[in-house]
C-alpha cells in the first residue's frame, strides 16, 4: 500500500468527486445571482439621497467585507435556527457565500457608475433627458461593458471560495475530497484531484475573464 | 586596431539594422572623428534615431560591426576572428559612449544630485564624496546649482533635460550621443537645453552626435551634418554646404518641405 | 454625481462607525437579556483574546512569507530567461487557481503521510499554505508594477551603462515598491480574513476558539457576532491604510 499514486483509487472515488464539483458548480451560480441582485440593491442603497441608508448600508458592506467569509457561513448556519428558521446546509450557504460577494459586486457598480464622467450627466441635462432615459440610453451603456470583466472574476474567485462551505456540511468538492480521504486514509489522491478539478474549471475561466478584460479595457 | 588620434572614434562598418519586413539601416558606412560634432538630419523614420540607438546598445544591428574608440561593440576578438561579444565586453566598450534622451528619463525617485551621482557611484566605483562633488560641479555647469535636491516632478522640461545631460556628462563618455532633445520641450524651454549643449560643443573634448530637427543649432555647432534617408546617407559635408547649398537633389527637396512652413 | 466636502464626510463616517459598533454591541445585550446565559460574559474573553493572538501571530508570520514570496516570484517572473518565467508561472497559475482551503488541506493532510512524510504543526501548515497562496496573487502585483515601469528607465539605465542587477537594485525595484504597496494592503486584509480556514485544521485561532466556544457553553451569537466584530477592528485600519496609500502616489502616475 506504498505506491505513489494509486489510479485505481482515483478511478473509484471520481464519480462522487464530480457530484461534489456538480454541488460547487451549483453553489457558485446561485450565489453569484444573489450576488448580482444583492448587489445592485446596496449600490442604489447607497446612492439613495438619505444619508442614514446610504451611510449605515455603506458601514454594513464595509463590515460584511472585512470579515471571513467563514464566520459569516457559521453566524449564518449556527444562528438562524435559533430563530426558528431552519434551512438545509446548501441554501443557508449559498446565501451567505451570495450576501458576502454582494458586497463586492455593489462596489464594482458603484465604481463603475462612478467612472462615467460628470460631463455625461450635464449632457444628459442640457438636452432635457428624463432620468430613466439618461440611465438607460447614456450612462449604463458606458458603464456596464467595463463591469463585466471585474463580475466575471468575482465568480471565478466565489467558485474558489465555495471550498469553505464544507466548514457548514455542505456536500461540495472539497468536504466530498475530505470525506474520501478520511474513509481511506489516504489524503494525497483526493485533494489533489480536487485541486485539479478546480484548476481545470477557474484557470480557463480567468483566461476568459483576460481576454475581456483587454476587449473592454479599450473604452 | 590601434587607436590614434586620426583613427575615429566611431565606426560604422557595413551595418544593417532591420525591424522585421522594414530594414531601417542599409550596409551603413559611417565615421565620427574624436570630438567632431556630427548632426544627423532627415524626414522621420529615416532611421537616424536608430544610428543612436544600435550605437548605444539599446538595439542589436543585424550585420555589421561596429568600432567604438578602437574596439569592437557588439563583438569581441578572438584570435584573428571576431566573435558576438561576452555581456562583459559591451559593459566595457558601452562606457565610452552616453545618451540623453528625447523623453529625459530622469529616475523619478531621485533627487538632480542623486541622478547624478546614481551611476559614477555604482558603476564607475568613484567614491561617494568625489561623485558628489563633480555632480555639484556639472549641474552648476547646466545652470541648475540651485535645485540640486530637487525632485524630477519638481522640474520643467527644459531643467529635467540639462539633469539628464549633467547625468550623461558624470560618465565622462568620449562620445555624446542627443537624440532630439528638444523635441518634447515647450518651445520657451528650448533655448536654455541648446545652450548648454552648444557651451558643450565649444569645449571640443568629447564627440558629438546630433539628431535634431533644430535646423538653425545644427548650422552653428556641427563640423558636419548628414542627410539620412531610407537607411542611406545621402550627402554630407559641412553645415554651409548642406544647409545652403545641398548637392543631392533628396536633400533639395527635404529642405524645401522644412522651409515652407 | 454631486461632490461633498471631504471633512464632512469624513466625521459623518467616523460616527457612522460608532453608531455601528455601539449598535453591534447593543444587539449583543439585547441578545444576552432575551436568552440569558447560564454565567457571566466575562470569561468569554479571555480565551477570545488568546484566539486573537494566534489569529495575528498567523498574519504576521504568513504576511512575512507571502511577501518573500512575492518578491522573488514577481522578479522572477518578469526575467528574460524564459525557464524562470514559465517554472514561476507553474506556481502562481497553479496557487491562484485553486482554492485556498484545498491548499491548506493538501499541506495539512497530504504531507504528513507517505512518500512525503512532512509533519507539520497546523500553525506551520496555516503559514505555509497562507504565505504560498496570498504570495502567488503577490506576485502578479509584482510583476505588473514592474512592467508598468517606462521602458525609458531601462535605457537610461543602459546608457549610464548600469549591469542590469544594479538597474533592478537602484531603478527597478525601487519605482515598484511604491506601486505594489495598495495592492499588498488588500492582500494582507485578504490574508488576515484567510487565517480563519486554519479553525478547520483545528489551530486555535480566534474563530476556532467560537466554535469550541459554542461546543463548550452553547454561547453562539454572542460569540459569533463579537468575533465578527474583532476581525473588522482588526481590518479597518489596514482598509483605511490602504486608501490612504493610495492617495499617496506622488511621482508614480
Amino acid at each position: 500500500m506504498n505506491t505513489f499514486w494509486d489510479w485505481n483509487y482515483v478511478i473509484s472515488f471520481m464519480p462522487k468527486l464530480l457530484e461534489g464539483l456538480v454541488v460547487t458548480i451549483e453553489v457558485t451560480f446561485v450565489a453569484f445571482i444573489i450576488a448580482a441582485v444583492v448587489g445592485l440593491l446596496m449600490a442604489l442603497g447607497r446612492l439613495s439621497a438619505n444619508p442614514w441608508i446610504a451611510q449605515t448600508l455603506g458601514l454594513f458592506i464595509e463590515f460584511i467585507r472585512s470579515t471571513p467569509l467563514l464566520v459569516q457561513l457559521f453566524v449564518f448556519f449556527y444562528i438562524l435556527p435559533r430563530y426558528g428558521l431552519r434551512m438545509p446546509a446548501f441554501i443557508v450557504g449559498t446565501i451567505a457565500l451570495g450576501v458576502h460577494y454582494g458586497t463586492y459586486t455593489s462596489e464594482i457598480y458603484r465604481a463603475g457608475i462612478d467612472a462615467i464622467d460628470r460631463g455625461q450627466w450635464e449632457a444628459a441635462k442640457a438636452l432635457n433627458f428624463s432620468p430613466v432615459r439618461t440611465w438607460v440610453g447614456i450612462v449604463l451603456p458606458q458603464a456596464i461593458p467595463p463591469m463585466i470583466p471585474a463580475l466575471g472574476n468575482y465568480l471565478v474567485a466565489m467558485f474558489k471560495e465555495s471550498a469553505q462551505l464544507s466548514a457548514i456540511t455542505v456536500v461540495e468538492l472539497t468536504l466530498t475530497a475530505r470525506t474520501i480521504g478520511t474513509q481511506s486514509f489516504r489524503f494525497l489522491e483526493p485533494f489533489t484531484m480536487a485541486g485539479v478539478l478546480y484548476f481545470l474549471i477557474s484557470y480557463p475561466s480567468s483566461l476568459v475573464v483576460q481576454r475581456l478584460e483587454k476587449r473592454y479595457a479599450g473604452k | 586596431m590601434q587607436a590614434s588620434s586620426t583613427d575615429p572614434i566611431v565606426r560604422f562598418e557595413n551595418v544593417t539594422k532591420s525591424f522585421g519586413e522594414l530594414t531601417v539601416l542599409r550596409q551603413l558606412d559611417f565615421d565620427v572623428a574624436p570630438a567632431e560634432k556630427v548632426t544627423i538630419v532627415g524626414p522621420s523614420g529615416s532611421g537616424k534615431t536608430t544610428i543612436l540607438r544600435v550605437l548605444m546598445t539599446l538595439e542589436k544591428p543585424n550585420d555589421g560591426v561596429i568600432w567604438v574608440n578602437g574596439e569592437p561593440l557588439w563583438h569581441q576578438k578572438s584570435g584573428d576572428k571576431l566573435v558576438p561579444a561576452s555581456e562583459k565586453h559591451l559593459r566595457k566598450v558601452r562606457g565610452n559612449i552616453g545618451m540623453v534622451f528625447q523623453h529625459f528619463n530622469l529616475f523619478p525617485h531621485m533627487t538632480a544630485l542623486r541622478n547624478v551621482t546614481e551611476a559614477p557611484i555604482h558603476v564607475l566605483k568613484v567614491p561617494k564624496g568625489d561623485a558628489e562633488q563633480r555632480a555639484v560641479e556639472l549641474l552648476q555647469k547646466v545652470g541648475l546649482a540651485d535645485k540640486l535636491g530637487h525632485y524630477p516632478s519638481q522640474l520643467s522640461g527644459g531643467q529635467k533635460q540639462r539633469v539628464a545631460i549633467a547625468r550623461a556628462l558624470a560618465m565622462r563618455p568620449k562620445v555624446m550621443l542627443f537624440d532630439e532633445v528638444t523635441s518634447a520641450l515647450d518651445p520657451e524651454l528650448v533655448g536654455e537645453v541648446l545652450n548648454v549643449i552648444r557651451e558643450l560643443a565649444d569645449e571640443g573634448e568629447m564627440a558629438m552626435l546630433l539628431v535634431t530637427h533644430e535646423m538653425g543649432f545644427a548650422r552653428e555647432v556641427s563640423d558636419r551634418v548628414v542627410f539620412f534617408d531610407k537607411g542611406r546617407v545621402v550627402e554630407e559635408g559641412p553645415p554651409e554646404q548642406i544647409f545652403g547649398n545641398p548637392q543631392n537633389d533628396r536633400t533639395k527637396a527635404f529642405f524645401n518641405a522644412i522651409l515652407r512652413h | 454625481m454631486p461632490n461633498e466636502d471631504h471633512l464632512l464626510v469624513k466625521i459623518r463616517n467616523y460616527v457612522f462607525l460608532v453608531i455601528g459598533i455601539l449598535a453591534v454591541g447593543i444587539a449583543i445585550g439585547v441578545e444576552m437579556m432575551v436568552n440569558p446565559p447560564e454565567t457571566p460574559p466575562f470569561d468569554l474573553l479571555p480565551i477570545l483574546l488568546r484566539g486573537l493572538a494566534i489569529t495575528i501571530e498567523l498574519t504576521i508570520l504568513g504576511a512575512a512569507l507571502a511577501l518573500v514570496v512575492a518578491i522573488v516570484a514577481g522578479v522572477a517572473r518578469s526575467s528574460k530567461n524564459i525557464f524562470i518565467r514559465t517554472i514561476t508561472g507553474f506556481y502562481v497559475e497553479i496557487f491562484r487557481g485553486t482554492s485556498i482551503l484545498v491548499q491548506l488541506f493538501w499541506i495539512f493532510f497530504v504531507l504528513p503521510l507517505p512518500p512525503f512524510n512532512l509533519s507539520l504543526t497546523p500553525l506551520q501548515a496555516g503559514v505555509l499554505a497562507l504565505g504560498l497562496n496570498v504570495g502567488a496573487y503577490g506576485a502578479e502585483v509584482v510583476r505588473g508594477a514592474i512592467g508598468a515601469i517606462p521602458r525609458g528607465q531601462i535605457e537610461a539605465s543602459i546608457a549610464l551603462n548600469m549591469s542590469p542587477g544594479l538597474m533592478m537594485r537602484r531603478v527597478i525595484i525601487p519605482q515598484a515598491m511604491v506601486r505594489i504597496l495598495p495592492p499588498f494592503g488588500n492582500l494582507l486584509i485578504e490574508l488576515l480574513k484567510a487565517t480563519s480556514l486554519v479553525s478547520l485544521i483545528t489551530l486555535s485561532d480566534i474563530t476556532f476558539q467560537g466554535l469550541a466556544l459554542r461546543q463548550s457553553m452553547g454561547r453562539t451569537t454572542e460569540v459569533f457576532l463579537l468575533i465578527l466584530v474583532i476581525y473588522f477592528l482588526l481590518a479597518y485600519p489596514l482598509t483605511l491604510g490602504v486608501r490612504w496609500l493610495e492617495r499617496q502616489r506622488r511621482w508614480a502616475t
